[in-house]
């Protein structure tokens, strides 16, 4: 294995080893759990420090478990329990910044309060910060028209399109509500054909029912 | 996976590369000083993450900077236990402290150009052979020889043995 002969190339990496000496003995816990914790560590002084950008976690919700990312301006993105995180992850990183971090301990306790009360049924309007960052110009006159219409309220893609100053632009509407980055709390469940048909929704056709019948909407 | 432009979300780069970089740390500079040392080490990398180019070779690039926080470990903790010395008692040249010498060996080290410096770090404080310091590197196994080669030839010159 190790060269006997005298190389003096080996001789200077001994050296240089030498210098290095490891205090005692590497008991204790194994390499997994020590890099683990250091790494949750990592995240509370990466987000003490302002040097995480995104922060994102799990959140429980009836759906499932939802991925929920925030900015320091607010929430920027919640993804439907079938999103894989890697994907998840990936865009953020290029669309936005790839400094994301899992949040630490409580930093997405707001995002997740919310919308416990929201799915209990004792919640009718966020309040939360939102980044409207990864929305396009047209997206976000759709979607800020959107938030206007009431819990248990619905409007039709057109009457959504003219709100948002493009009367003949329901289908653009349809697909600025579709690829809507933050559902739920920017109600497009709330979006309707004209005439009561659900439409379409991002999440899922059962899940826009599921919602209005949460709100009592009468559809 | 769909790396496109850009390196990886940092989460994912810190989760492939964590448990590597723990152990070099700890083989390097003990489990006391490797929470430190692991803490910096990723600090430091998240500072520079915006700015990197891509994400290749990203292993190589955590396993130098975690080396280069190692040294800086040890660097400081032996100039904590250097012992004062009495300055008129010595002559400088033949007696000075061990660790001073130390200190200058390291400090020709960093300023050795990037893959040399890599390759010397990687082999010194990871412990890894050349297989491992050219996977590490992303580069074949008789280049990572040459860098390594080179860096230590370079260091003689400066640091006579």
């Amino acid at each position: 294995m190790s060269t006997s002969r005298r190389d003096p190339d080996e001789a200077l990496i001994l050296a240089l080893r030498g210098t290095l000496s490891p205090d005692g003995p590497h008991d204790g816990a194994g390499p997994a759990d020590g890099a683990r914790s250091a790494s949750e560590r990592l995240a509370v002084r990466a987000e003490r420090e302002g040097l995480a950008d995104i922060l994102y976690a799990p959140v429980d919700t009836p759906f499932g478990s939802m991925l929920a990312a925030s900015t320091e301006r607010g929430l920027v993105r919640l993804a439907f329990p079938e999103e894989p995180v890697d994907s998840f992850l990936q865009a953020l990183a290029s669309r936005l910044s790839p400094r994301i971090l899992r949040a630490p301990g409580s930093s997405l306790d707001e995002v997740r309060r919310e919308l416990d009360e929201y799915f209990a049924g004792r919640r009718r309007e966020f309040a939360l910060d939102l980044d409207w960052s990864l929305i396009g110009p047209f997206g976000r006159r759709v979607l800020r028209a959107t938030v206007e219409i009431p819990y248990g309220g619905h409007l039709s893609y057109s009457e959504v399109a003219a709100e948002a100053g493009s009367p003949r632009g329901s289908r653009a509407a349809g697909n600025a509500l579709g690829s809507n980055p933050i559902p739920i709390v920017i109600p497009c469940h709330r979006v309707l054909r004209t005439g009561g048909a659900l439409g379409g929704y991002g999440g899922g056709l059962d899940r826009k029912r599921w919602l209005l019948e949460l709100e009592g909407a009468s559809v | 996976m769909g790396v496109s432009d850009g390196p990886p979300p940092f989460q994912l780069f810190l989760d492939t590369h964590r448990d590597e970089v723990w152990r070099l740390l700890v083989r390097s500079v003990g489990p006391l000083d490797a929470e430190d040392c692991f803490q910096e080490t990723f600090i430091a990398a998240l500072r520079a993450y915006p700015r990197l180019k891509d994400g290749s070779n990203l292993r190589a690039w955590v396993l130098t900077i975690a080396g280069r926080k190692a040294i800086d470990a040890h660097r400081a903790r032996s100039r904590r236990e250097v012992p004062v010395a009495e300055p008129d008692a010595l002559d400088e040249r033949a007696h000075r402290p061990a660790a001073e010498r130390d200190e200058e060996l390291w400090m020709a080290v960093e300023s050795l150009p990037e893959r040399q410096r890599s390759a010397i770090v990687l082999r010194c404080v990871g412990d890894m052979r050349h297989r491992d310091i050219a996977a590490a590197m992303g580069c074949s196994e008789n280049a990572a020889r040459r860098s390594l080669h080179e860096g230590l030839s370079k260091l003689r010159k400066v640091v006579p043995s």
